[in-house]
């Protein structure tokens, strides 16, 4: 939250810097004396992940650029280079890319916990779409270095996705030549996808620099979803009680990291993408990365025509529409209160929700056909109705559990049996 | 322009004028950064320079299909047989999901009959590109799979394609598209 500055600059220098450009007293007012909630869970500590993973994505990928040619016939012969002659190439390209899995793994973690503890609400709106902004251009730098290593999976994910602009009524196959610079997926596109694959992660570190700057204006939201009312009882200083929090956190988060990296580096790839790109043949089942499966399903779960909508524009419609429903998300939610802790019937939506994010993920790897097909059209209409319907509605009827006067009062109170996902902060003496 | 708002009687201003002047000028030169470097993504000199091809069709013997490569797209060429024709041609314009030619070399509005897809019905020459998602079909080689219509099948999401090229079953909207194409000699086609 908005707090008085409580920097003191200590040395002369400091002083000397402070009256001219203020940029230790900003760094301190946010990450060192910013007042947060005491009741933070493990769930808060992903941000500081999502951190951690946008510099090491940096990192690593300004080394690969340093061997990487983006060129078709060089791109897979030069990956192959970074793994067998660059020196710790392979280490450096398998973070990269196991990066990738991770840095979703977690932002789908910091998601869904927003959803649950209602952290798209008043007053933090504009904290939750530019979360969503961050979560759309992560989708697309994902998807263009995917293209990089020009292999199979490579070249065919570039050639699905791009064709879906293609259904865009008129406009659709001049936007689709103007991606491609040809007719078809060529070396223009790949060329192309790499100078955009290197600048969309500045772009992304600029939106998390206002999305921060959009939290700190009114503070972290908590497990209890109750606004501090006081801050000396219900909040702690940031430094050291989250960094510590966080670090750990981020230790054990990287602890998991190093797992697929050293032991499973290809559990999460695909093998066609070790097969170099031959535009003549297609592979046998074109399926994206995990982290775009449930996305994917919702596209192949459009079979029919919806009047003038095709089926085509239909699945594109549909799966653009699954992101953009959340930037209306806090419209939507009618509920007076934030935390589903205490909405008991909105806590079994959720979890019905999320089931149905899991199916999706797995529904999008099976080929679209039979019951596959039917279950992915069950799903995309359950993700759909609860933004649309569930969350609306639920907000009118639902009587919601008593609640605790203050974030202090509850972490004072034993922790509740029903809830799992808590941990308790230890009350410090006042 | 302030001023002039203040009181509608008033002459414009010098200052209303310096206004206009900048904005219109600023919005000018805004369109003529906009539009390179949007154009610049568009096919280059080089890209369009192939956009040609020419192929040679006297080895191809009947019930064969070869791919070739036009505008970074495969192009099927299938030698027909006369059954095949025979019964491309009599199947009725109300079984067909798409009833356009989409013939590169026809008008647009013409229907999906047999006789609008190919020049001379013994090639059928048509985009290899699923008009689904743009996987490429196959049914080409010799031993691929060619789907419940004996022409083409893909394999991503399932279309099924007929001998003309005609999308008969599956997600894909429209019948593969026939390049724009003429007969140089006999045994001689040029693409594009």
């Amino acid at each position: 939250m908005a707090h008085e500055s409580t920097y003191v600059p200590g040395t002369g220098v400091e002083k000397w810097l402070d009256k001219r450009l203020p940029i230790v007293r900003l760094m301190y007012d946010s990450f060192v004396d910013f007042p947060s909630p005491k009741n933070l869970n493990y769930w808060w500590t992903f941000g500081g992940i999502l951190a951690i993973c946008l510099v090491i994505q940096i990192v690593t990928g300004i080394v690969l650029a340093m061997h990487y040619t983006p060129h078709t016939s060089l791109a897979f012969e030069s990956v192959e280079h970074i793994m067998r002659d660059v020196n710790y190439g392979w280490l450096m390209r398998y973070i990269h890319a196991n990066g990738a899995s991770m840095f979703f793994l977690a932002v789908y973690i910091h998601m869904f916990r927003g959803l649950y503890y209602g952290s798209y609400k008043e007053p933090r709106e504009m904290l939750w779409i530019l979360g969503v902004i961050i979560f759309l251009l992560m989708m697309a730098t994902a998807f263009m270095g995917y293209v990089l290593p020009w292999g199979q999976m490579s070249f065919w994910g570039a050639t699905v996705i791009t064709n879906l602009f293609g259904a865009i009524p008129l406009i659709g196959p001049d936007i689709t030549t103007w991606l491609w610079g040809g007719f078809s997926v060529e070396n223009p596109t790949l060329n192309r996808f790499f100078s955009l694959h290197y600048l969309l992660p500045f772009a992304i570190a600029g939106v998390v620099v206002l999305h921060v700057w959009a939290l700190h204006i009114p503070g972290n939201n908590n497990p209890t979803g109750i606004e501090v009312k006081d801050v000396k009882k219900d909040t702690l200083p940031f430094h050291p009680y989250y960094t510590v929090k966080d670090g750990f956190a981020i230790a054990v988060f990287l602890v998991v990291f190093a797992i697929f990296v050293f032991f499973n580096p290809n559990s999460l790839g695909h093998p066609d993408n070790y097969i170099p790109a031959d535009p003549l043949v297609t592979p046998a089942h074109i399926v994206p990365e995990w982290y775009f499966l449930p996305f994917y399903a919702m596209l192949r779960a459009i079979t029919f025509d919806i009047g003038p909508i095709s089926s085509k524009l239909g699945g594109v419609i549909a799966m653009f529409s699954s992101i953009l429903v959340l930037f209306v998300l806090p419209w939507l939610d009618t509920s007076k209160v934030r935390s589903m802790r205490y909405r008991p019937i909105a806590k079994l939506w959720f979890i019905l929700f999320v089931i149905a994010c899991i199916a999706l993920g797995y529904l999008g790897g099976k080929p679209a056909e039979g019951s596959y097909v039917f279950f992915a059209q069950i799903a995309t209409l359950y993700y759909f109705a609860f933004f649309l319907v569930i969350l609306p509605v639920l907000g009118l009827i639902e009587t919601p559990t008593q609640m605790p006067k203050s974030i202090s009062e509850a972490v004072i109170q034993k922790p509740k049996p029903d809830d799992g996902l808590s941990t308790p902060a230890a009350a410090p003496a006042e | 322009m302030s001023a002039s708002h203040e009181n509608p009687e008033e002459e414009p201003t010098r200052r209303d004028f310096i206004h206009l002047l900048a904005v219109g000028t600023a919005g000018m030169a805004g369109v003529g950064v906009v539009v390179p470097l949007v154009h610049q993504m568009n096919p280059d000199a080089s890209v369009l320079a192939l956009s040609t091809k020419e192929v040679d069709i006297s080895s191809l013997s009947v019930g064969e299909a070869i791919k070739v490569f036009w505008q970074g797209k495969p192009v099927f060429i299938r030698h027909r047989t006369p059954e095949e024709i025979t019964a491309s041609a009599e199947t009725p314009l109300a079984v067909f999901k798409d009833d356009k030619a989409r013939n590169g070399n026809l008008p647009a509005n013409d229907d999906a009959e047999d006789k609008n897809r190919a020049t001379n019905p013994a090639y059928m020459v048509v985009v290899g590109v699923c008009t689904h998602l743009g996987c490429v079909p196959l049914g080409s080689e010799r031993g691929e799979v060619k789907g419940d219509f004996d022409g083409w099948f893909c394999p991503c999401h399932g279309s099924h394609y007929d001998t003309a090229g005609r999308i008969r079953k599956g997600p894909a909207p429209e019948n593969l598209p026939v390049p724009p194409y003429e007969f140089v000699t006999d045994s001689i086609i040029k693409i594009g």
